[in-house]
């Protein structure tokens, strides 16, 4: 059961964050006011933060460090990833990669 | 001078497609959401405030497994983080703004508005930015809290047979693998995803953040080579 502290700390979190992402996302809105460019460098380094995010987000559950180590990969999980990764490649449609990945994955698991 | 409602429309009409990639990873971090032991306010206040899917589902994947909360925040922000790179890009189209519609363009910022709008100020330069954008915006908005809403009420009563869970990697891997455009993005990605890997067991769940910051910094390396 969560208690009264933990609740409270949910609603601090979600405060704390959805400040933190709103001052993102007004960030450079309100600066270029004034500023006229970027420090290309900056830009750079923030480019790389969606790719190093999502890889790292996904890949772990598709191949978890336990899998690795005893070199039992999960062969669904490898082979919905792989094809949905091919899809998104080809069509760049997010839908389509979903609905790829997850179909692999229930007939793999079905076999 | 053209009247703000045509562009309005085609905003949203232009948008409206897109809602079926939307409102279903909306009802994914709905259901995480309340799965993970967040009270329906709380689903319903992350979903309009924070109103990022992916910063979302890392957050109350840390609140699962326990994580300090300092770490659970600076994952969120870190996540989220790349609004900032957003925000200047977008920034660039909306030269001469007033600080009202700075506000609302930013608050309506996530990825999908950004791409799909973007997409249209290049090709069409008769288009109204502004209405355009709000049209585009509202439309991503309400498909997205939409879907958060039927998510938080399903919740936990998604059909179990269906592996769910996998929907989420598979988010990740649909918005990564068409963003891989130069060999310095591919790096940040193949070393982001390896640190987490072994990173996974780190103290405090920071696999994920000391993870980004590995691949941030191999994509710098990496453009430093190139050069």
């Amino acid at each position: 059961m969560v208690s009264a502290t933990q609740d409270a700390l949910v609603w601090l979190l979600v405060a704390v964050v959805g400040a933190g992402t709103l001052a993102f996302r007004l960030s450079f809105l309100l600066l270029f006011q004034r500023l006229d460019t970027v420090p290309p460098r900056v830009e750079r380094a923030l480019s790389f933060v969606p790719p190093a995010v999502f890889a790292a987000i996904a890949i772990p559950a598709v191949l978890p460090l336990e899998a690795l180590l005893s070199l039992a990969p999960d062969p669904g999980r490898l082979l919905a990833a792989l094809a949905a990764a091919l899809v998104a490649r080809r069509t760049g449609n997010l839908v389509a990669t979903i609905a790829v990945g997850m179909t692999v994955l229930v007939i793999v698991r079905a076999v | 001078m053209r009247t703000p409602s045509p562009d309005l429309r085609a905003g949203a009409t232009d948008m409206a497609p897109l809602l079926v990639g939307i409102a279903p990873f909306g009802l994914v971090v709905g259901a995480a959401m309340v799965s993970s032991g967040l009270s329906v306010p709380q689903a319903l206040g992350m979903s309009v405030l924070v109103y990022g899917g992916a910063a979302q589902l890392a957050v109350v994947d840390l609140l699962a497994s326990d994580a300090p909360f300092l770490v659970v925040a600076v994952t969120g922000l870190v996540v989220n983080l790349r609004f900032a790179m957003l925000s200047a890009s977008i920034a660039a189209y909306f030269r001469r703004l007033p600080t009202a519609w700075r506000w609302v363009v930013g608050s309506l910022l996530v990825d999908v508005l950004y791409a799909r709008s973007v997409t249209t100020f290049d090709r069409d330069r008769e288009v109204d930015r502004r209405w355009y954008y709000l049209g585009a915006g509202v439309v991503t908005w309400v498909g997205w809290q939409a879907g958060t809403v039927v998510g938080i009420v399903l919740g936990t009563g998604l059909p179990g047979s269906v592996p769910f869970g996998f929907v989420v990697p598979l988010i990740f891997i649909g918005l990564l693998v068409p963003a891989l455009d130069d060999d310095s993005t591919v790096v940040a990605a193949a070393v982001g995803g390896a640190a987490a890997v072994l990173g996974a067991n780190l103290p405090l769940n920071a696999g994920l953040l000391v993870a980004t910051g590995c691949g941030v910094a191999a994509g710098l390396i990496a453009d430093r080579r190139v050069d």
